[in-house]
C-alpha cells in the first residue's frame, strides 16, 4: 500500500491506485502455479522426446516470465489505445491466418503455425482476445446509435472468422470463439428469440462439423462410445486423477502421466491430479472459478457498454477455454486440443491469454473510492 | 433545442435499458458459469475418491513398459522358440593409464574386487602411460558398483555385451561359442557368425532345427550310459528322417559355452560331426540295400556262412556265429560278417563305392557347422576292403553322415541332408525331397522289414521300445590301434527307427570304448550299451514328438519273419 502514494500521478502510481488488484493478484497466483507445475508435468514428455529433461519448463519460465511482463504492459495502457490496437490488429491476424493455410508448416494435418525461429506462432490464439474486442466496439455502438446494423457487421465478421479457422482446420478454436462471440451478442441484447435460435445452430454445426471433418467425428464418436476407437489420452487421464486419490502421490512421483503424450499441454490437469491429488485440483478450479466470478461480477458496476462487452468477453473466453480443458481431463467433454490457461505449455497459447487478461486489467481500471449507485446489482464480498 | 434535447434523453433512456439486460445476463453468465465449475469440482472429487489400493496396483502393473533391447547379435532359438544364445548388457573396465597417480594403491583396491587379476599385471598396465587399456572385460553389476565406489575417474566403462547360453552344456558343441569380442569361434556361432552379426536382423533369432527337450534326453540318457560303462565319450543324434532336420545333436563329454576357454580341449570335439569312425556293424545296411536295389540278390537267397572266411592273409569271422548257410534277412538281423562279405564280393568294389558315394559317405557332410569331419576310406578299393567295407570296417564316418545314409534307407529311398537350421513347412520342406533318389521305395520297405526284425529278434532286441515298432541295427567295431585291431576298445553304436511302418525319427547312439558291466554280462558290443539308450531316448522323446504307441500290423513282417530258421 505504501508503495506509491496516493497524490503520485505517474503512470504507475495512477495505475496502481486504479488497477484491480484482486484480479492482478490471482493472476499472479495463477502463473506462479503454472510455472511449478511445469516442471512436474513437462520433464517426462521431454525424456520420452529424447530431449533434456527441463526443456519444456525452462521455456516455459521464460513464456510465464514474458505473460507477467505483458499483462502489467497491457493493464497499463489506457483503453483508448487497446481499441486501436485491436482495431488494426485484426486485419494483421487474418492476414497471418492466411499465411498459415498457405506457407506455414502442416503438424497432425493442421496447419495453424508460423515458424520464427526456433518458436512456433499460432495466430489464431492471438486472433481470440482481440476479436472479442473489436466485436465488443461493434456492440457498443448499438447500445448509442441504433442506425448501424452493428450486430449484423458483427455476425457478418463472425462468419468471416469461422470460415478462416475451419479451413485450418481449428473446430475448438472456432467452436469457442463463436460461444463467446454469442455471449457478447446477449449481453448487447440480442433477443432471446435468436439467442435460441443461435443456439440451435450452433448444435447444427457442430452436427455439420460431425459430417465434414472426420477428426472431429472420431473423436465424438470415441467420446459416446468408447469402445468404438482410441479412447488412450482420455483413459489414462482419468486413471491418472484416479491414481491421485484426494492427496496425490507427492510431485514428480505419478507414473501415468510417463505414458500421457500430452500431459505438459492439454492434459496437465490430470498430472496435477495424480500428483497433487484431488483437492490441488479443486484449489486450482476455485483459482479460475474466482478469476472469472470476480471479473464478471465486478463489471456490475462498470457504466460503459464497451468495457463491459470487451472484459466480459474476455473474462469468458479465460473462463470457458480452462473449463473446457478440465471437462475433456474429467473425460466429460470429448477430447478437444485446447490448453489449461497459464497452466499448460505453450508459448502463443499463454501470451495471448496475457494480452487477454492484461486487456481486462486495462478495461477494468477505475477509481477504486467511487462506487456505483446501482445498489442492486452490488453483491456482499464481490466489490 | 428541445429537439435535440429530448433525442438525447430518448438516447439516454434506450442506452440505461440495454445496460440493464446486459447486467442481468452478465449475473446469469456468472450464474452459469459458477454451475459449471461446481459440476467440474463434483466430477474432480468423484475421480479422487473412486481409487482404491487395488486399482491403483493394477494400473500400475499396466503400466510397465518394457523397453526392447536391442543388441549386436541375433539370438540363437530352438524350433519352438526356446532361447539358446541371447545377449546381456555388461560393462567392461578400462582405464586412461596416464591419470592414474596413485596406481599402486588403486591396483590393490582392482585386485581386491577383480580376483583374477594379478596386482603385477594390473600395475603394468596402469604405468603404461597409454590412453586406453582394458582392465577387465564383462565385469558383473557387483564389481561395477565396487569399482565405482574406488571413485578414480582414470577407471571407466564401456557398455559391452556378453553372450549367454542359459542352457549351459546342453547343446554346446552345435552353439559352439564365442570370443571375448562376441565373435563366432565354433559350432554354429562361427558358420553363421555374418549373418548373426548383421545388424540390419538382429532382431531376427535364428531358429534351429533343434528341440531342446529331445536334446535334453538325450544328452541324459546318453550320459548316464557313458558313466556306467565308464566309456570314454558319446555320440548321439535324433534326426527327422523325412526333412533331415536334426532335433538333436549330442556329443559327450561337453563344455560349457558361457566359460569355452576354460574348459579341456578334448571336451571341445564334436563327436557327433567332426570325429570320423569305423561303425561296423550298421553299414551293412547299405551293401544290403545296394544289392537288393540292383537286383542281384533276392531276400530268399542264402549264403554260406558255416565257417570263417579266409581272404589272402585276413580271416572274416562271426560275433554270433550260425554256422550254417544263411539267408539274406538273416544275416542282417544276426549281423554275420561272413554272409555280408560274400553279398559285397556279388556287388562288387567299384559298385560298392559308387554307392556309398552316392549316399554322401566319402564326402563331409553338409551341415550347418564349421567341424564336419572329413571320411576316411582305402584308396585302393579293392576286393578285400570292399569285404570289410560291407560291414563297416576300413571306412571312417562320423555319425551324422551314418544318419543321413539310414534315413534314407528308410524314408522311401530319397536322400535329404541333414540340417540343424528349422525348415518352414510351407516354403523349404520339400526342398530338398527329390534331389536324390537312391534306392526305390521297393528296396526301402524291404530295409524297413529286416531293420524292424533285428530288433524284433536279432541283435537290436534291446532297443525295443514297446508300441513304437522300432527298428535298428547294431554297430559293434574294435578300434583300430597301431595297424591292427583292438578286441578290447570298442566303438558301440546303435541307429535305430521309429515307427517302423511308417518312419518318422531316428535316434543313433554310439559309446567309445565302453566297457562291459554286470548288467550286460560282461558285454559292451553295441546291441548291449547303445541299443538300451536308443529304447530310453524313444520312450522319453516319442510323446514329445507326437507318435503314439500302437498295435503292430503283423502282416508287414510276416514274409520276412518266414525267412528265418530259428
Amino acid at each position: 500500500m505504501s508503495i506509491f502514494s496516493r497524490t503520485d500521478k505517474s503512470i504507475a502510481g495512477r495505475w496502481w491506485w486504479t488497477v484491480d488488484r484482486w484480479m492482478l493478484g490471482l493472476i499472479i497466483v495463477l502463473i506462479v502455479t503454472g510455472l511449478w507445475l511445469a516442471m512436474t508435468a513437462s520433464p517426462a514428455v521431454a525424456e520420452r522426446l529424447g530431449l533434456d529433461p527441463l526443456h519444456f519448463a525452462k521455456r516455459q519460465m521464460v513464456f510465464l516470465a514474458l505473460s507477467l511482463v505483458t499483462v502489467v504492459g497491457v493493464s497499463l495502457m489506457p483503453v483508448k489505445l487497446i481499441r486501436r490496437l485491436c482495431i488494426v490488429g485484426l486485419p494483421v491476424l487474418f492476414f497471418l491466418i492466411i499465411l498459415t493455410l498457405t506457407i506455414g508448416p502442416v503438424y497432425n494435418g493442421a496447419s495453424r503455425w508460423l515458424q520464427i525461429g526456433s518458436f512456433t506462432l499460432q495466430p489464431s490464439e492471438f486472433l481470440k482476445p482481440v476479436f472479442i474486442v473489436v466485436t465488443a466496439w461493434l456492440l457498443s455502438a448499438d447500445f448509442k446509435d441504433e442506425a448501424i446494423p452493428a450486430k449484423l457487421i458483427s455476425f457478418a465478421l463472425m462468419l468471416f472468422v469461422a470460415l478462416l479457422l475451419l479451413n485450418q482446420p481449428d473446430v475448438g478454436q472456432t467452436f469457442l470463439i463463436a460461444l463467446v462471440w454469442l455471449a457478447q451478442m446477449a449481453l448487447a441484447g440480442l433477443p432471446m428469440v435468436w439467442l435460441i435460435s443461435a443456439g440451435l445452430v450452433g448444435v447444427t454445426s457442430l452436427l455439420m462439423a460431425y459430417q465434414f471433418f472426420p477428426h472431429v467425428a472420431s473423436r465424438i464418436n470415441r467420446f459416446i462410445d468408447p469402445a468404438s476407437g482410441d479412447t488412450f489420452q482420455t483413459d489414462k487421464a482419468v486413471e491418472a486423477i484416479e491414481a491421485g486419490g484426494l492427496f496425490g502421490k507427492g510431485p514428480g512421483e505419478g507414473t501415468v502421466k510417463l505414458s500421457l503424450p500430452d500431459a505438459h499441454t492439454d492434459y496437465i490437469f490430470a498430472v496435477i491430479g495424480e500428483e497433487f491429488g484431488a483437492l490441488a485440483g479443486l484449489l486450482l478450479l476455485a483459482l479460475f472459478a474466482g478469476i472469472v466470478l470476480r471479473g464478471l461480477m465486478h463489471l456490475l458496476e462498470e457504466e460503459e457498454p464497451f468495457k463491459l462487452l470487451a472484459a466480459a468477453g474476455l473474462i469468458m473466453q479465460f473462463g470457458a477455454q480452462a473449463l473446457i480443458n478440465i471437462g475433456v481431463n474429467l473425460a466429460i467433454l470429448p477430447s478437444k486440443g485446447m490448453t489449461l490457461p497459464f497452466v499448460s505449455y505453450g508459448g502463443s497459447s499463454m501470451l495471448a491469454l496475457a494480452l487477454g487478461m492484461g486487456m481486462v486489467l486495462a478495461l477494468t481500471r477505475r477509481n477504486r473510492f467511487i462506487t456505483s449507485d446501482r445498489s442492486t446489482f452490488s453483491f456482499p464480498g464481490v466489490t | 433545442m428541445t429537439d435535440i434535447l429530448s433525442r438525447t434523453m430518448t438516447l439516454e433512456g434506450t442506452g440505461k435499458s440495454a445496460m440493464e439486460v446486459a447486467r442481468t445476463r452478465l449475473i446469469a453468465a456468472g450464474a452459469l458459469f459458477l454451475v459449471v465449475f461446481m459440476a467440474m469440482a463434483y466430477r474432480t472429487v468423484e475421480l479422487g475418491l473412486s481409487a482404491t489400493p487395488g486399482a491403483e496396483k493394477a494400473s500400475r502393473n499396466r503400466l510397465v513398459q518394457v523397453a526392447v533391447a536391442r543388441y549386436k547379435r541375433s539370438d540363437i532359438v530352438d524350433r519352438n522358440g526356446e532361447i539358446l544364445a541371447t545377449n546381456l548388457a555388461s560393462a567392461s573396465l578400462y582405464a586412461n593409464a596416464h591419470k592414474v597417480d596413485d596406481i599402486s594403491v588403486t591396483a590393490q583396491k582392482l585386485v581386491k574386487i577383480l580376483p583374477t587379476l594379478t596386482l603385477a599385471d594390473v600395475e603394468r598396465k596402469l604405468k603404461s602411460g597409454k590412453d586406453f587399456v582394458w582392465l577387465k572385460r564383462h565385469l558383473t553389476p557387483e564389481q561395477k558398483w565396487q569399482i565405482n565406489a574406488i571413485g578414480n575417474p582414470a577407471l571407466k566403462f564401456k557398455a559391452d555385451e556378453v553372450r549367454v547360453y542359459p542352457h549351459g552344456n546342453l547343446a554346446a558343441h552345435v552353439l559352439g561359442h564365442v570370443d571375448i569380442d562376441g565373435n563366432g569361434i565354433a559350432g554354429l556361432e562361427h558358420y553363421f557368425n555374418g549373418s548373426l552379426d548383421d545388424a540390419a536382423k538382429t532382431d531376427e533369432p535364428l531358429k534351429l532345427s533343434l528341440d531342446i527337450r529331445v536334446q535334453h534326453a538325450l544328452a541324459d540318457e546318453l550320459s548316464a550310459a557313458v558313466s556306467a560303462h565308464q566309456a570314454t565319450g558319446g555320440a548321439g543324434i535324433v534326426m527327422d528322417v523325412n526333412s533331415g532336420e536334426l532335433l538333436a545333436m549330442v556329443s559327450l563329454p561337453d563344455f560349457d559355452p558361457n566359460n569355452a576357454g576354460n574348459e579341456p580341449e578334448n571336451t571341445r570335439v564334436n563327436r557327433a560331426a567332426f570325429r570320423v569312425y569305423e561303425l561296423g556293424s550298421t553299414f551293412k545296411t547299405f551293401t544290403i540295400a545296394a544289392a537288393l536295389d540292383d537286383g542281384i540278390i533276392n531276400m530268399e537267397d542264402s549264403f554260406n556262412a558255416v565257417k570263417p572266411l579266409n581272404v589272402g592273409p585276413f580271416t572274416i569271422s562271426d560275433d554270433h556265429p550260425k554256422k550254417r548257410y544263411l539267408r539274406v534277412p538273416e544275416i542282417f538281423a544276426y549281423s554275420s560278417n561272413i554272409g555280408m562279405a560274400r553279398i559285397a564280393d556279388t556287388l562288387g568294389a567299384d559298385r560298392q563305392k559308387e554307392f556309398l558315394s552316392s549316399l554322401g559317405m566319402l564326402k563331409p557332410a553338409k551341415l550347418e557347422l564349421t567341424e564336419v569331419g572329413r571320411p576316411v576310406f582305402p584308396q585302393r578299393w579293392k576286393r578285400l576292403s570292399s569285404m570289410t567295407i560291407s560291414y563297416g570296417h576300413g571306412i571312417s564316418v562320423s555319425p551324422v553322415q551314418l544318419s543321413t545314409g539310414i534315413a534314407t534307407m528308410v524314408n522311401g529311398g530319397r536322400l535329404i541332408p541333414a540340417t540343424l537350421v528349422a525348415k518352414n513347412i510351407d516354403t523349404n520342406f520339400g526342398e530338398n525331397a527329390g534331389s536324390g533318389q537312391i534306392i526305390s521305395a521297393a528296396t526301402s520297405r524291404k530295409i524297413r522289414q529286416m531293420l524292424r526284425v533285428t530288433v524284433r529278434q536279432g541283435t537290436g532286441s534291446k532297443a525295443d521300445a514297446t508300441g513304437y515298432r522300432v527298428g535298428g541295427k547294431t554297430g559293434t567295431a574294435e578300434k583300430a590301434s597301431g595297424g591292427s585291431y583292438d578286441r578290447d576298445a570298442l566303438i558301440s553304436s546303435f541307429v535305430g527307427v521309429f515307427p517302423m511302418d511308417d518312419p518318422k525319427y531316428l535316434v543313433f547312439v554310439l559309446l567309445d570304448e565302453p566297457k562291459g558291466i554286470e548288467q550286460t554280462f560282461g558285454f559292451s558290443g553295441g546291441g548291449w550299451t547303445a541299443a538300451p539308450v536308443v529304447k530310453n531316448v524313444i520312450l522319453r522323446t516319442a510323446p514329445l514328438l507326437g507318435v503314439k504307441p500302437s498295435v503292430e500290423d503283423e502282416t508287414l513282417y510276416k514274409n520276412v519273419a518266414l525267412l528265418f530258421e530259428d
